[in-house]
């Protein structure tokens, strides 16, 4: 008896490539929802601190960062998708979805990813802001005449890019793993899911292989992290 | 200094209070001040540190810091109460009509704006010109300031420039929308004596050009008196006397601002020997790549004080950590009590390490803010002398009573002392291990002046009682005069002179020596004035 083996290199890279795609796709919307919120919500928290809006947004936050996004998802399903259908179940997906079914399908998703991260980024945002607050530069900021709303922006943001860009870039890598859990609940054609039925299959180049995206990504989105603190910082960039 | 002939009345706080928040309970910081300024003067506000100079200053732009509320008194600019307009109207003021001069440039510049931006920010907030008008206008401000190549400087960042640099682009900033008053706060404090004297004659002459009012907040008596036409002396919130500079220097009539006058007298008449207690050979060290110092030789006699002074950068602080083993030097060697001790500070024996001990300058971080004094004294007479219980105890009261505290305070935590207090239990920390050489390293500059007094009398005391010899780091030539027998001068990294305290002090000098000597302000109000004449000639 004698079998082929077949091309295994090709097989393993036509598997991954269209659920990566369908992956970053999924990753890539929830991020364009996710950091500009988590900005606007962390700065202006800062802006109002203590206020009723600050403290709801946190606690709110809070909330979100402490439930499992397959929770999360649930609830979701629940309320938009079996109460009020507005969203399907399924996030069922192929090649020749057009790609305003595309943000139909993975509405729920989205919003459940988002949901997940935005807290921690909106968290950590908020509170680099107010730790630069209490510099002597931004008092002195004040008794020039500066508004509110300029201390923050113009002179205490800048200061902070680095330790936001970090979480930011912490959440993306969490985003583009963790939906594992998020493809599995809605059922969406990507890279996690992939991953976790190669397990079962036994298929090991295909888990070392997204196991190798999973760890690439990691590393590249820390050093953009730290790229983007050495770049916001002049005393980094400029020598003495 | 100009005279008052219009006597226009520009600022006038009557009855000022103001409460601050701290320890969980109103404080009163200020206690019913009144202040008149007038246009194109200068009024001179000093105090020790929590007299509420720095509180009084603040609210005369109608601003308090947070965790400070005004509780009642009228802060009347130009005809406006300022106490009584919300945020957004005091901001129109703030930075255009009032300016504000910060202590710590180096910590009050954005360090993510270039220079030029956040100097011409006010005034271009309040579109007082258009935006290249006013670079222009902040080039030949940086000019008339003396700084270097003031056509660029501006596009620099704060980290790339000197403190003495930033602080002058700081009066810039404050001079560039053209304000009718600008507060400076303790502006030069954190200046070498050296760089002192440049800024303090770059923003009398640009407060003379524009004649604009300035409240200069200061706890130097030597400095206010270059700068102000009258002076006000603050003490807990209250006024103590205020009158004319001359008059306040000539014939000042409370006691207590008398007092603030008398610390420079401690004097000690100085002596020496040949017995070394420690020298040290031809050293040179380095951090990393740079190298701070370059072939220093320095002897100290066994029972003596040696003072080491320069301005900040010149190695005196790294001389010390060389000695104390902390950095280990690249060349040259360092002889205690006749034997070579080893550079790194883990192979020397524990005899070696208890007889050298260090205070630091900031009482506040140099002791464990968890532990009482009892375990701050106890630790090394346990360590060194493997005393324990009983003894232990009555050997840490006998500590107590040799820095002139008490048995009451063993139980207390750093955070329940004074700054006077902590450095004396820094002292008697360091006295614990039965020490025969003690580095000071400028021991009494986070201290005012009347609590450095009583510091510098109580280490004479222990020198005579106990023979110690003192390493005394310190930028500060009154504390020279009052304690040393030798001085040391260094600057950048190496040794200029070592001798008697009279000869180094006295002329000839090396030039550097002379301009170190020079820049000590004086007692005089024309001190500034002749000073400049003289250094032009």
């Amino acid at each position: 008896m004698q079998g082929d083996q077949g091309d295994r290199s090709r097989l393993v890279v036509e598997l991954i490539i269209p659920r990566l795609k369908n992956t970053l796709f999924l990753t890539g919307v929830s991020a364009l929802v996710a950091i500009p919120l988590a900005l606007l919500l962390g700065i202006s928290a800062a802006l109002y601190r203590n206020s009723v809006y600050d403290r709801s947004a946190t606690g709110f936050s809070l909330v979100t960062v402490s439930s499992p996004e397959f929770f999360t998802g649930y609830i979701f399903i629940l309320l938009l998708a079996t109460l009020f259908p507005v969203f399907p179940t399924i996030a069922n997906v192929n090649e020749d979805t057009s790609l305003i079914d595309r943000f139909y399908l993975t509405a729920l998703p989205v919003f459940t990813l988002t949901l997940v991260t935005m807290g921690h980024m909106m968290r950590m945002t908020r509170s680099a802001i107010i730790n630069i607050l209490s510099s002597e530069y931004i008092e002195m900021a004040k008794l020039s005449g500066a508004t509110r709303y300029e201390v923050i922006v113009k002179h205490a943001l800048p200061n902070a890019w680095a330790p936001i860009a970090q979480v930011i870039t912490i959440n993306l890598a969490y985003m583009l793993i963790g939906s594992v859990v998020v493809e599995f609940v809605f059922n969406y054609q990507g890279i996690g899911r992939l991953m976790v039925g190669s397990v079962y299959n036994r298929d090991i180049p295909v888990v070392q292989a997204c196991a190798l995206i999973f760890a690439s990504t990691y590393v590249i989105l820390n050093l953009l992290a730290d790229l983007i603190g050495i770049i916001s910082n002049p005393r980094l960039l400029y020598p003495k | 200094m100009t005279s008052n002939n219009k006597k226009e009345l520009l600022l006038e706080m009557k009855n000022i209070h103001i409460d601050g928040f701290s320890d969980e309970r109103w404080h009163k910081i200020l206690k019913g001040v009144d202040l008149n300024l007038y246009r194109g003067e200068i009024l001179g506000l000093i105090g020790e540190s929590g007299a509420g100079k720095s509180t009084m200053g603040k609210a005369a732009m109608g601003y308090t810091q947070p965790g400070c509320k005004i509780i009642k008194g009228e802060i009347i600019f130009n005809g406006t109460d300022l106490a009584k307009l919300t945020e957004f109207e005091k901001r129109k003021i703030w930075g255009t009509k009032i300016s504000y001069v910060a202590q710590s440039a180096a910590a009050s510049f954005n360090p993510a704006h270039r220079l030029m931006d956040q100097t011409i920010s006010a005034a271009n907030r309040a579109k007082i010109s258009p935006t290249d008008v006013l670079r222009r206008d902040a080039v030949q401000l940086y000019e008339s300031l003396q700084l270097p190549d003031a056509e660029n400087i501006g596009e620099r960042y704060p980290h790339q420039v000197s403190g003495g640099q930033l602080q002058r682009i700081m009066t810039a900033m404050a001079m560039s929308p053209r304000p009718e008053l600008i507060i400076f706060d303790e502006p030069t404090t954190a200046l070498d004596v050296t760089t002192q004297v440049e800024v303090l004659s770059a923003m009398r002459s640009i407060v003379d050009k524009f004649n604009t009012a300035a409240i200069y907040i200061t706890h130097d008596l030597a400095v206010v008196a270059q700068m102000a036409d009258r002076i006000k002396v603050l003490r807990y919130g209250e006024e103590v006397e205020e009158s004319e500079t001359r008059e306040m220097l000539s014939n000042p009539k409370e006691e207590y601002t008398k007092s603030l006058w008398s610390v420079r007298s401690l004097i000690k008449p100085e002596e020496t020997n040949d017995d070394y207690m420690l020298s040290i050979k031809n050293i040179d060290a380095a951090y990393g790549s740079s190298k701070v110092l370059h072939d220093v030789s320095v002897n100290i006699p066994r029972g003596k004080t040696v003072a080491i002074v320069g301005e900040s950068g010149s190695g005196k602080s790294t001389t010390a950590r060389v000695i104390t083993g902390l950095l280990p030097q690249t060349k040259g060697e360092i002889i205690f009590d006749g034997k070579k001790l080893s550079p790194k500070l883990e192979q020397r024996s524990k005899e070696e390490l208890r007889r050298i001990q260090i205070i630091f300058q900031m009482p506040d971080t140099a002791m464990n803010p968890k532990q009482t004094v009892d375990e701050i004294i106890g630790r090394p007479i346990e360590f060194y002398h493997g005393v324990k219980g009983k003894e232990r105890e009555t050997k840490v009261i006998e500590l107590l009573k040799m820095i002139e505290l008490d048995e009451t305070f063993l139980d207390r935590l750093p955070s329940e002392l004074s700054g006077g207090q902590k450095q004396r239990i820094c002292i008697a920390r360091a006295l614990a291990a039965n020490p025969d050489l003690i580095i000071c390293d400028e021991v009494t500059s986070a201290l005012d002046q009347i609590v450095q007094e009583g510091i510098l009398k109580l280490l004479q005391k222990l020198q005579k009682n106990l023979g110690v010899t003192y390493i005394f780091i310190t930028h500060d030539i009154a504390t020279v005069k009052a304690i040393s027998d030798e001085i040391v001068v260094m600057y950048q990294g190496k040794v200029i002179e070592q001798g008697l305290k009279s000869k180094i002090l006295n002329p000839p000098h090396p030039d550097y020596t002379e301009l170190l000597l020079s820049s000590v302000p004086e007692m005089d109000p024309d001190w500034l004035t002749n000073l400049l004449n003289k250094r032009s000639n």
